[in-house]
């Protein structure tokens, strides 16, 4: 396929040509971690790759993340550049004294002389029942530390294009990727370029913005269509990248509409969230006609049984919900609409 | 890719691999090395006190002979990863004494601008690649080093100096695991003054010994006494020399005595968690004492070294004076190398 290539494909789809099509550009590439080259390949992400690269470009790793982050540091360091993937964003916690100790802070230290080209891909949130070890995202924790930049691919074009811009870039980047999406098809540009640090209106709207996350950003389209049908028009920014943060984007956005809700997929105590409401605040604080509203996940650990679950995470739902009282409307009706769950989950095309 | 990992491309087999005598040349480079050291540190013992240096020192005063020994063995800009106990390595890689002052006194001219300071002293151009203040975390740095000399096919190797605290870690054996597995081409240096802080090897480790249960993994591991100069090159060579014929990585135990306090400029016998050892056997531990007794077989003695003592002090005042005179980093770099 040429780099001009068009074509409808999944996310993980995405994922794994992004990552292929470094490797082909670059032979300094290579993708490792653990389970990366079973037959699961990290759920379709890395398919294709030890088959055309071979071993040495595509590995699986012992069960030391905290050691194989530093194996991936020091890989950085001498000219390398490690994909370091992680089938579950929690098992980088294991990892977290490499990520916030020694890649955040070698190029502060060193004056700029070390570069660390180093990719983190990480499997986020939920499937099903998979509680409260397998479920987080973590990246308010990770653009808290200055140093690491931190993305969430929403699209298969954005998972494509934003890979490759990590790949690409000097420093380190850590790529949170929700399971879910994994399933979406879109069109996906070869030659598209998104660089790191730029979010997108995904939807235009007056009436109010919700600044989404992630999976969040699916919620948030279809709590738009929803609400549509009475007329409000919600303007959906789709954040892409955490840290550094577009903050033209989404403050001239707020502007417009001077209501914002932030729809984040992480918990709101100390959060993302926390930290966009408090720049909204500071920076359009004469234009909003309401404070900065927020939702998150709820403040415990994820709860198994499904119930519970769908209590824990925002949704759709929560969505219009809370826009509903932003703009003192009466609760929609919506016994008639379809929203998201394990069994149906949206597929595209996005 | 650096200059450091295309000189590794030259030498594929150690330097001086073979050869078991010093010439009197290289006698005098390491006395040199040895000196510069010790006189650099016994500089900050003298200067610390007047508080201008704000910067925790963790001084290496008897375990110089490890990082100089070690590295007369290296191929030229092989790339080394230290600790925050790490002024011998420092001095011996980058032979930079003005940056070396200017970092400590947290000045512009400083290798890291004076945001690294003496726990993070580095010098990735000259192979010092990378230091830390968190036990054990630039061990696995090492072998990623490896792993791309390896990928890369340097025919360089890639060395982690690391304290004997640090094989409490589990970052240590999952290194040293993957390692192995992948047979890098890295060699492990545990630079073992028994005591990780102020708590002896005793009450902390619940087997009998390093180098037998490294051993065990599928290297080359060999230890022994850390405090004399030539014997580290030996064993050094040995290990390097197994290395280069059955290619797995390396590990050597060196022991030494730690003769001030964890961090500081002070002695700290009187602390109570060791005692002073009695003065002769001070003597036998400390390199730099022993390494003027090694040099007499090659005819070097108190008048060739006086002039090099002499030298160096010059060059450690003119540093320490250059990184006094010299300015704070502005304002605006609080900012800079965030990202590079």
């Amino acid at each position: 396929m040429p780099e001009s290539a068009i074509s409808m494909m999944r996310y993980r789809d995405a994922l794994s040509l992004a990552v292929r099509r470094e490797m082909e550009r670059d032979p300094k590439v290579f993708v490792f971690g653990l389970d990366v080259p079973d037959h699961k390949k990290i759920f379709g992400s890395t398919k294709g790759l030890l088959e055309q690269f071979g071993g040495q470009r595509c590995f699986g790793t012992p069960l030391s993340e905290d050691a194989m982050t530093g194996v991936a540091l020091g890989a950085a360091l001498a000219g390398l550049r490690p994909v370091h993937v992680h089938i579950r964003v929690d098992f980088m916690l294991l990892a977290m004294n490499q990520i916030a100790n020694m890649i955040s802070n070698l190029a502060y230290m060193s004056a700029g002389s070390l570069k660390i080209p180093l990719v983190l891909r990480a499997v986020i949130g939920r499937g099903w029942g998979q509680s409260a070890q397998h479920s987080k995202s973590l990246h308010s924790i990770f653009a808290h530390i200055p140093g690491l930049k931190v993305v969430m691919p929403t699209s298969p074009q954005d998972a494509y294009s934003l890979t490759r811009a990590a790949i690409r870039d000097d420093n380190p980047v850590i790529i949170l990727e929700h399971r879910w999406l994994y399933d979406i098809e879109g069109e996906v540009n070869e030659a598209k370029v998104v660089p790191l640090g730029e979010a997108l209106v995904r939807r235009q709207g007056r009436d109010a913005t919700v600044v989404a996350t992630s999976w969040m950003n699916i919620e948030a389209m279809k709590a738009a269509e929803v609400l549509a049908k009475r007329g409000v028009e919600l303007e959906v920014v789709d954040a892409r990248s955490i840290a550094p943060l577009d903050e033209n984007t989404i403050l001239q956005s707020v502007e417009k509409t001077q209501r914002c809700l932030v729809a984040d997929y992480d918990w709101t105590y100390c959060g993302f969230s926390a930290e966009l409401s408090a720049l909204i605040h500071q920076c359009c604080f004469g234009s909003l006609k309401l404070p900065v509203e927020r939702l998150g996940f709820a403040p415990v650990p994820c709860p198994t049984t499904r119930p519970l679950e769908n209590l824990f995470y925002p949704s759709a739902v929560s969505i219009i919900r809370s826009v509903e009282r932003m703009l003192s409307l009466s609760e929609t009706d919506l016994a008639g609409e379809q929203f998201y769950s394990y069994e149906q989950k949206f597929k595209g095309p996005f | 890719m650096t200059a450091a990992v295309r000189s590794g491309q030259r030498s594929k087999l150690p330097m001086g691999y073979g050869r078991k005598k010093l010439t009197k040349e290289e006698g005098l480079k390491l006395y040199r090395q040895l000196l510069l050291a010790r006189l650099c540190e016994e500089k900050i013992r003298e200067e610390y006190f007047n508080d201008e240096m704000k910067t925790p020192v963790h001084l290496g005063i008897g375990g110089e002979a490890i990082a100089v020994g070690v590295c007369h063995c290296l191929a030229p800009g092989t790339r080394t990863f230290g600790t925050y106990r790490n002024h011998t390595l420092y001095l011996t890689k980058s032979g930079d004494v003005d940056g070396f002052f200017a970092e400590l006194y947290g000045r512009a001219t400083g290798p890291g601008k004076g945001k690294a300071g003496s726990m993070h002293l580095m010098n990735p151009q000259k192979g010092l690649v990378a230091t830390s203040a968190v036990v054990a975390t630039t061990v696995p740095l090492a072998v990623g080093d490896a792993l791309a000399q390896s990928y890369l096919k340097t025919g360089a190797m890639s060395v982690a100096f690391f304290g004997d605290g640090a094989v409490e870690e589990g970052a240590f054996w999952e290194s040293l695991n993957f390692a192995c597995l992948k047979r890098l081409p890295v060699l492990f240096v545990c630079e073992d003054n028994d005591l990780a802080i102020h708590t002896a090897r005793a009450q902390r480790r619940g087997f009998a010994s390093l180098r037998n249960t490294v051993a065990t993994y599928d290297c080359h591991a060999a230890e022994g006494d850390g405090a004399s100069v030539t014997n580290v090159i030996r064993l050094t060579r040995q290990v390097m020399g197994r290395m280069a014929k059955d290619p797995k990585p390396g590990f050597i135990r060196l022991a030494y005595f730690r003769f001030l306090e964890h961090v500081g400029p002070r002695e700290d016998f009187d602390a109570g968690y060791r005692p002073r050892p009695p003065e002769q056997l001070l003597r036998k531990m400390d390199p730099v004492v022993r390494f003027e007794k090694e040099l007499v077989p090659l005819g070097l003695r108190e008048r060739d070294l006086a002039p090099i003592r002499a030298e160096l002090k010059a060059l450690i005042d003119a540093g320490v004076a250059k990184a006094k005179a010299a300015p704070f980093p502005q304002a605006a770099e609080l900012t800079t190398d965030v990202y590079v």
